[in-house]
């Protein structure tokens, strides 16, 4: 039961904050208290996975390869509750820095519906129910991105909103090809068939246009232009929200699609992964480095992490897939928190233009330290998560003997600190410019929110070891990929 | 744009569509119809109507807001599932009841036929929703 309520329970929520959605202080409050709620179940559910394995339910009792599969292993458990995290830490964040007009106009209600995609996502092991998922994912964000409707969005979601639909027409045709191959939709069941079936055409292809369809949500070069293109255009909680949730359901289903489809020509989709993750890394923190708008410089390091989560998958060693799912975890925390820092300073200041921008280091210490957190722990600097992700990747590499993209991954790290240097410098550590708008007050409950996050970025570089352990554990499970066919294709009880 | 034409067709349209709409959402199990269908012919009766009356007056006639019918649906079809887990079943088993059994009026109920009721709601809601809007610019 407990696998069906992370997607239920946001729809349930989703549908109390329609009925109230006049009610602006009862809209903050249950957000927030639904999703610590939901936080609660993930971590309930991780206890749960890590004690008891692989746990899988048959929605309406359907058997296993004809009905909806739910399952959960601990890289679902894992992607649930950092999502459920990033939710809290937003919904504390949002009522302070969005505009009344936007918090009435359903914004509570649509976060809780891309909430309920990305979990289903996380949870489902039926290809088809992934892809509606995506669908629910997608039309939420779809509203979020464009809520409010001023110009500057309505331009960043027609491109964002073009882009998804052509990324879904790849999915549902990569689903079509399989189950005419197959006659399955079961993620376990066609992992299976393509295991023990001698000749399979078509297979390669079909995963081709899955990895388009997933690297254009997850922005893997070169599929990646939507993003900065779109990300910076919402108030900065949604463009937090997206890039600690959306992106990385692209990323997830990658590791699970790699894991359980990849049994044809290994060495090519190895080889194809390196050198898209390579140039994924190295363009968008290069073009990151020409950028003077705040959230277009972390935009564009978006796609640049995402390089490093994919070179962790291509190796595909059990040590690089477990730095690969920390590195996520890591940066779903630290990239939202850079986004919600940002925010910060547009509130104190007015813009998220470098050149307006200065002085908050004297002016506002706390501020800086907020956005210095996440930035050096993004960078790459001990004793931040940053640092230990990026250093077990580059281990993971060189162990598996890949030395080129490791080359790439540490000379991209340097970048990275380049950017985020940058932006130090220039909005916190310059003399304030003399066209800078007056100093305004920034709301207290978005400062709770972002020292929250950070304190939760600092609690992951303390605690790596236990966190690495577990990320260990979640990647033997992707390494092995019978423990999840047989979890469902074998399952005795409902 | 009046049309007395329209008008009255639209008035006596209306209450013959939503009895087909309901008669559609009940036979949808095992026949052609269903929840959706049924939910698509109750959203056009009140569309019908708002192309010949105006939409505000159409939307003086709801208790509930096209958005809070949608909602209603959605909550609907998630209570659908829960009976199931008092049979000790999973979530979102079917389970059934037959009332009058071996009788003319024989009647199958179930909880997909709940599910039902929230899915012709939430597409009627939505329906409307798109429409009024549209219509309203």
């Amino acid at each position: 039961m407990i696998l069906v309520l992370p997607i239920i329970l946001p729809l349930v929520f989703m549908v109390l904050l329609i009925f109230t959605r006049r009610w602006l202080f009862f809209q903050q409050a249950f957000s927030l208290l639904s999703a610590v709620a939901l936080t609660v179940v993930s971590a309930l559910l991780l206890s749960q996975v890590a004690t008891e394995g692989i746990l899988t339910i048959q929605l309406g009792t359907w058997p296993a390869p004809y009905g909806i599969t739910l399952v959960a292993d601990l890289l679902s458990a894992i992607m649930l509750i950092t999502t459920s995290f990033v939710a809290v830490v937003v919904m504390v964040y949002s009522p302070g820095f969005i505009d009344k007009e936007r918090q009435t106009a359903g914004y509570y209600p649509l976060v809780f519906g891309l909430l309920m995609g990305v979990n289903g996502a996380f949870l489902t092991g039926d290809i088809f129910n992934m892809y509606v998922w995506y669908e629910v994912m997608l039309t939420s964000s779809f509203v979020l991105i464009a809520l409010g409707g001023s110009a500057e969005q309505l331009r960043g979601s027609v491109k964002y909103v073009t882009i998804s639909f052509v990324a879904s027409i790849f999915f549902v045709s990569a689903i079509g090809i399989l189950y005419g191959q197959t006659g399955t939709l079961n993620m376990a069941d066609l992992a299976y068939k393509m295991r023990t079936w001698e000749n399979m055409p078509y297979i390669n292809g079909a995963l081709m246009l899955f990895f388009v369809a997933f690297s254009v949500k997850a922005a893997l070069f070169p599929f990646f232009f939507w993003l900065p293109a779109s990300y910076h255009t919402p108030p900065v909680p949604i463009t937090a929200l997206f890039a600690g949730t959306l992106t990385k359901v692209g990323i997830y289903t990658m590791f699970r699609f790699y894991s359980l489809f990849v049994v044809q020509d290994v060495m090519f989709w190895k080889l194809f992964l390196l050198i898209i993750a390579g140039l994924t890394m190295s363009v968008g923190v290069l073009m990151a480095a020409s950028q003077f708008d705040i959230r277009k410089i972390l935009s564009f390091h978006i796609i640049s992490q995402v390089g490093y989560m994919v070179m962790g998958l291509a190796i595909f060693s059990v040590n690089s897939l477990a730095a690969a799912i920390y590195f996520t975890v890591h940066n779903m925390l630290s990239k939202t928190n850079t986004f919600l820092a940002g925010g910060l300073v547009f509130q104190r200041l007015g813009s998220y233009d470098l050149k307006y921008l200065g002085g908050l280091y004297k002016a506002a210490p706390f501020l800086a330290l907020l956005f210095f957190i996440p930035a050096m722990s993004l960078a790459g600097i001990p004793p931040l998560p940053g640092f230990f992700g990026k250093l077990f990747l580059i281990k993971g590499g060189f162990a598996a003997g890949e030395y080129l993209i490791t080359a790439v991954a540490i000379a991209v790290g340097f970048f990275t600190l380049f950017s985020m240097i940058k932006i130090w410098n220039e909005a916190y550590f310059k003399k304030t410019p003399e066209d800078a708008q007056k100093a305004q007050p920034v709301n207290r409950s978005a400062i709770a929110a972002t020292t929250l996050l950070a304190a939760a970025v600092i609690l992951l570089g303390i605690f790596a070891g236990p966190a690495m352990e577990l990320t260990h554990q979640a990647a033997m499970q992707l390494k092995d990929p019978y423990q999840y066919i047989d979890a469902i294709l074998n399952q005795t009880s409902p | 744009m009046e049309s007395v034409i329209l008008q009255i067709a639209a008035r006596h349209m209306r209450p013959l569509l939503i009895i087909l709409s309901l008669v559609v959402l009940y036979r949808g199990h095992n026949e052609p119809g269903g929840g959706f269908i049924g939910g698509l012919m109750l959203g056009a009766a009140y569309i019908l109507y708002a192309m010949a009356f105006g939409v505000a007056k159409t939307q003086n006639r709801f208790v509930f807001s096209p958005l809070n019918l949608t909602a209603l649906g959605l909550l609907i079809a998630v209570v659908s599932g829960i009976p199931a887990l008092f049979a000790g079943d999973t979530f979102m088993t079917g389970e059934w009841i037959t009332l009058f059994a071996d009788t003319v009026a024989e009647l199958k109920l179930g909880t997909p036929l709940i599910f039902d009721v929230g899915v012709y709601l939430a597409v009627a809601g939505m329906l409307m929703l798109v429409m009024f809007s549209i219509m309203e610019e």
